[in-house]
């Protein structure tokens, strides 16, 4: 398996693990199709199933998965770095 | 690629034409303080099953009709070949049995009072023997996809279940309505993020006003409560599995409907009436939604799954699928379908399809899933408010 890396849509912010990624290693990104989508070095580990980001992303962005948005970014989040509760939160149900 | 019309099924066929895959006598208690007697028919007359659960007593308004719907749903599911009915009094055994009896099959009502356990027991017993006997004696037939009706929801799910998973099931449902199958999804909260997709599938107006309606009154539900459903949705297994948003987990159950076209939007545990697929209103719990599948006569159950979620039923057999490695290495007792080969690139959705559906035919022939060989029997009442 050459790919650590599945996208949903080729355009999408993160990415999902597809194996445990250990930080400094340089992880291939394809679509379920099989389209490449470039090389990512992972800032820090990321487990089997969740997201690492494929390009830096400001704080307030919406995050892309799907081609739409999942949620957004609270806090600036760096190519290659874990996105998960910590740093994307929900849109909706917001009291 | 199989399409679902080439898928040689055999199943029980029902006095009202319904077809069902399995041929249970359930021994079904109207209420919680009648599970001793259903339990005590059930263990002497083999071949019979019990369906213990926690209510049926002082509910009221539209939590009592649904309490009503869902237990003579589950009687009157094609899967059941002939129902023993017990409650502590007449009246409201009689309205269940009632139900059930108009699709045809033999059912008989029990009530406790002015008889006692015991005396009620073995009444019960004896009409349950009977009824075995009946139910034995049937042979399973051929019969046509446009004759099933079957459910998908998904638990536990992960970042795989949308990548994986779901889309299989997806594809599966692309062909299986295509072949004239009557569908059934739900999930209300589920779909919060990408309940925009489920509205545009809507087949008419009229269907989209009503799945809005029903979304907004559970979201209404949630707001009211004041509280973030964070940990509940998405669910703390969904987090440890990658999934971060609710927006983002919906977008992955809503996979599992493919590019189908929504026909109707049903109240829970109602029948549908038409073939194609039809959105319950329901909740996302795992063995609620099942069960309330089941009252609706769904007679066989797709389960995607990542982090593994195990869950049965009694009534309906539930074929789990899973694309996360890590769930087949340290939990496949629980998994029938693997499509890990997906995440490889080694396997497409098309391919995946394939293997769901095959197991979907040998499951509806009579091969036990893993739920059933394990003993998943979750029978569970959908709960709307406090009983009086």
């Amino acid at each position: 398996m050459k790919h650590g890396i599945l996208l949903h849509e080729h355009d999408d912010d993160v990415g999902v693990a597809v194996v445990d990624l250990k930080k400094g290693a340089s992880v291939g990104a394809v679509t379920l199709e099989g389209k490449a989508a470039g090389k990512i070095t992972l800032r820090e580990k990321v487990p089997l199933g969740h997201k690492v980001a494929m390009r830096d992303l400001p704080k307030d962005k919406p995050v892309l998965k799907y081609g739409r948005p999942v949620g957004k970014a609270v806090q600036a989040i760096a190519k290659g770095a874990h996105v998960h509760v910590h740093n994307l939160k929900t849109s909706r149900w917001s009291i | 690629m199989i399409t679902a019309d080439r898928l040689k099924l055999t199943g029980y066929r029902r006095p009202d034409g319904r077809y069902g895959v399995r041929n249970h006598v359930i021994i079904l208690p109207v209420d919680d303080i009648s599970n001793a007697a259903v339990e005590g028919v059930a263990s002497l007359i083999k071949g019979t099953m019990a369906l213990p659960h926690a209510y049926g007593r002082l509910q009221f308004g539209e939590d009592l009709e649904l309490t009503f719907r869902t237990l003579a749903g589950i009687g009157r599911n094609p899967n059941i070949a002939a129902a023993v009915v017990i409650g502590i009094e007449p009246k409201w055994t009689e309205r269940i049995a009632k139900e059930i009896r108009k699709t045809g099959k033999p059912v008989a009502g029990f009530s406790i009072e002015r008889y006692g356990d015991l005396k009620t027991i073995e009444m019960a017993a004896r009409k349950a023997k009977e009824f075995v006997q009946y139910a034995t004696e049937l042979a399973r037939e051929p019969f046509p996809v446009r004759k099933l009706c079957m459910s998908a929801k998904c638990g536990e799910s992960d970042t795989t279940t949308g990548l994986a998973s779901c889309p299989t099931v997806g594809r599966a449902f692309e062909r299986l309505e295509k072949a004239g199958a009557t569908l059934i999804f739900g999930e209300t909260t589920e779909l919060t993020g990408g309940e925009d997709i489920v509205e545009s599938r809507c087949i008419s107006p009229k269907v989209k006003a009503e799945f809005r309606r029903v979304f907004d009154d559970y979201a209404k539900l949630v707001e009211s409560q004041g509280v973030d459903l964070m940990g509940s949705q998405p669910t703390e297994g969904n987090i440890r599995g990658g999934l971060t948003t609710i927006e983002e987990k919906a977008m992955g159950n809503i996979q599992k409907i493919g590019r189908c076209m929504v026909k109707s939007v049903l109240d829970p545990a109602v029948e549908p009436k038409k073939p194609g697929l039809h959105f319950m209103d329901s909740s996302s719990a795992a063995a609620e939604m099942v069960t309330l599948c089941a009252a609706a006569g769904s007679v066989v159950h797709y389960f995607p799954t990542g982090q593994g979620n195990i869950i049965g039923n009694p009534v309906i057999p539930v074929i789990k699928i899973s694309g996360n490695p890590l769930t087949l290495k340290t939990m496949s007792e629980h998994i029938d379908v693997d499509v890990t080969g997906i995440l490889r690139l080694e396997m497409n959705l098309d391919q995946a399809a394939d293997v769901a559906l095959k197991a979907l035919e040998s499951t509806i022939n009579g091969r036990f899933t893993s739920a059933e060989a394990l003993r998943h029997d979750e029978f569970v009442l959908t709960k709307l408010y406090r009983s009086a």
